[in-house]
């Protein structure tokens, strides 16, 4: 099994801690003049998010985590999973509930998403950082209105509900930002 | 320096022995030439003590120097793996004259006031952990650690009492120290390094540390003469490096001679002149304070 000593300790190494996939958040270098030399870290357990600090002894090693990102397109979800596909090489990979998260309001089918795999499967899904998607249901705004002010809720093809201004209707495409759960604009087909 | 009588030295900073200290680690680098014709090691000084001493003990009196030293394995906020100390040497001098003196030139290049504080390493420990660094054992210095949240500390595995010692120093206790100068004097004996241990019910090293803004800025001794108990020291350093897998170096026989040969009674101390400047411009890292960091060296 692969290990990092200590000294291999930087921002965004995947390193294994408690049986849990973890990535360093940022490592500091302590040590008293003539004595020992410690390595204080921040470290991100990849499978619930929670930031820890650990101490080591430096020279300690840690098992290495086969973590990657990817881009996966996704195709669809069958009730229990969400379906990706790599498209060069057009493996399936299929993630659970707790590895889609709050990406699942924003998925919509053949759109390209970043998956963090764990010794090959989903660990979390980020949806792209804009997605298009299709009001199937909203109150009639009043006519003529463009001012964009007030707004009112709109639920969208993947079930989501996001704020919209007065002036949009059910039946149109907008353009979402998916960090912020914001609507930014109405967009074109496709 | 000048108007204290104190002469200015240089010394080799590449040597053919090393520092035995197993808390440090030599670069090396290999000369060939002639009378090198396979290549002689050499390591680059960590601190120019032993050469400085050889001085001393022929008759040099007083001296300082400023040069760079160089620490492998030491890089971060506070720690550049080759960096520029100021030592100074004062026969005559106990450890508390010697901490007058550094005190003031410390007061001399801060420009602004600064509180003194003067603790005992015993005393320090009690003030802010309410222990006894002589008699705690590992044990309770481990479970000290764990009350005190420094994080997985009960996954660290030391069996030594100094081990925990540091780690309380470093992440319990220097956070706590504040603005002010700190001088902290008579190490555990286990901690003496280069110093002359006191004897006594607890034996205690003729050693002290100089603290700003709670960072180790200075190291001093009241050295070490006895040039039997220093080859012991040595020899032990070298038995601890067998055991943790480290570099077994070459002693300083030059060193060890000219103690033979009569060190004066002296204190010494070394100063980090890159953190007295990040204190000086208030930089929270030491790349701020160098031309090109060890990253772009």
């Amino acid at each position: 099994m692969a290990s990092y000593s200590t000294n291999e300790f930087k921002g965004g190494l995947k390193i294994m801690l408690d049986g849990d996939p973890c990535s360093i958040i940022e490592n500091e270098f302590v040590k008293p003049g003539k004595g020992q030399a410690f390595s204080r870290v921040k470290i991100r357990n990849l499978k619930t998010g929670r930031v820890i600090e650990r101490t080591f002894r430096s020279g300690e090693t840690v098992e290495a985590a086969d973590v990657m990102e990817v881009a996966l397109q996704y195709l669809y979800n069958d009730g229990e999973f969400w379906h990706f596909m790599d498209q060069q090489s057009f493996e399936q990979f299929s993630a659970d509930v707790n590895a889609v998260g709050e990406s699942q309001k924003w998925l919509k089918d053949q759109d390209v998403c970043m998956v963090t795999l764990w010794n090959g499967t989903p660990l979390s899904v980020d949806a792209p950082n804009f997605v298009v998607l299709t009001i199937t249901e909203t109150d009639p705004g009043l006519k003529g209105d463009t001012s964009g002010g007030g707004g009112k809720p709109a639920t969208l093809e993947t079930g989501a509900v996001v704020r919209v201004p007065l002036f949009v209707q059910s039946g149109e495409m907008i353009k979402i930002d998916t960090r912020k759960g914001e609507y930014v604009s109405r967009a074109k087909e496709g | 320096m000048e108007q204290r009588g104190v002469a200015e030295v240089e010394t080799p900073a590449c040597c053919s022995a090393a520092v035995t200290d197993p808390a440090l680690a030599s670069l090396a680098t290999l000369f060939t030439g002639p009378g090198a014709h396979r290549g002689k090691p050499l390591y680059l000084h960590t601190s120019p003590e032993f050469a400085m001493k050889r001085l001393l003990a022929a008759g040099s009196g007083p001296i300082y120097q400023i040069c760079k030293v160089f620490r492998d394995g030491e890089a971060g906020r506070y720690h550049n793996p080759e960096f520029t100390l100021l030592e100074w040497y004062r026969p005559g001098y106990d450890v508390h004259r010697l901490m007058d003196e550094l005190s003031a030139l410390v007061r001399c290049v801060v420009a602004k006031p600064l509180t003194e504080h003067r603790l005992s390493y015993q005393a320090l420990f009690a003030k802010h952990l309410g222990i006894d660094p002589h008699t705690a054992t590992p044990g309770a210095l481990r479970q000290c650690a764990i009350e005190r949240g420094v994080a997985s500390a009960e996954a660290l595995q030391m069996a030594d009492s100094d081990s925990w010692l540091d780690l309380l120093l470093t992440h319990c206790i220097e956070p706590q120290l504040g603005p002010d100068m700190l001088l902290v004097y008579d190490y555990p004996a286990s901690q003496a390094s280069l110093a002359q241990i006191k004897p006594g019910k607890i034996p205690l090293a003729e050693r002290f540390e100089l603290y700003l803004n709670g960072v180790e800025l200075a190291n001093g001794f009241h050295e070490l003469a006895d040039a039997g108990e220093q080859r012991q020291r040595f020899q032990q350093d070298l038995a601890k490096r067998g055991r943790e897998n480290l570099p077994v170096v070459p002693l300083d026989e030059r060193f060890l001679a000219a103690l033979a040969a009569g060190l004066p009674d002296c204190s010494g101390v070394a100063l980090g002149i890159d953190r007295l400047l990040m204190c000086i411009v208030e930089a929270d890292h030491i790349d701020q304070v160098l031309s090109f960091p060890i990253d772009r060296a």
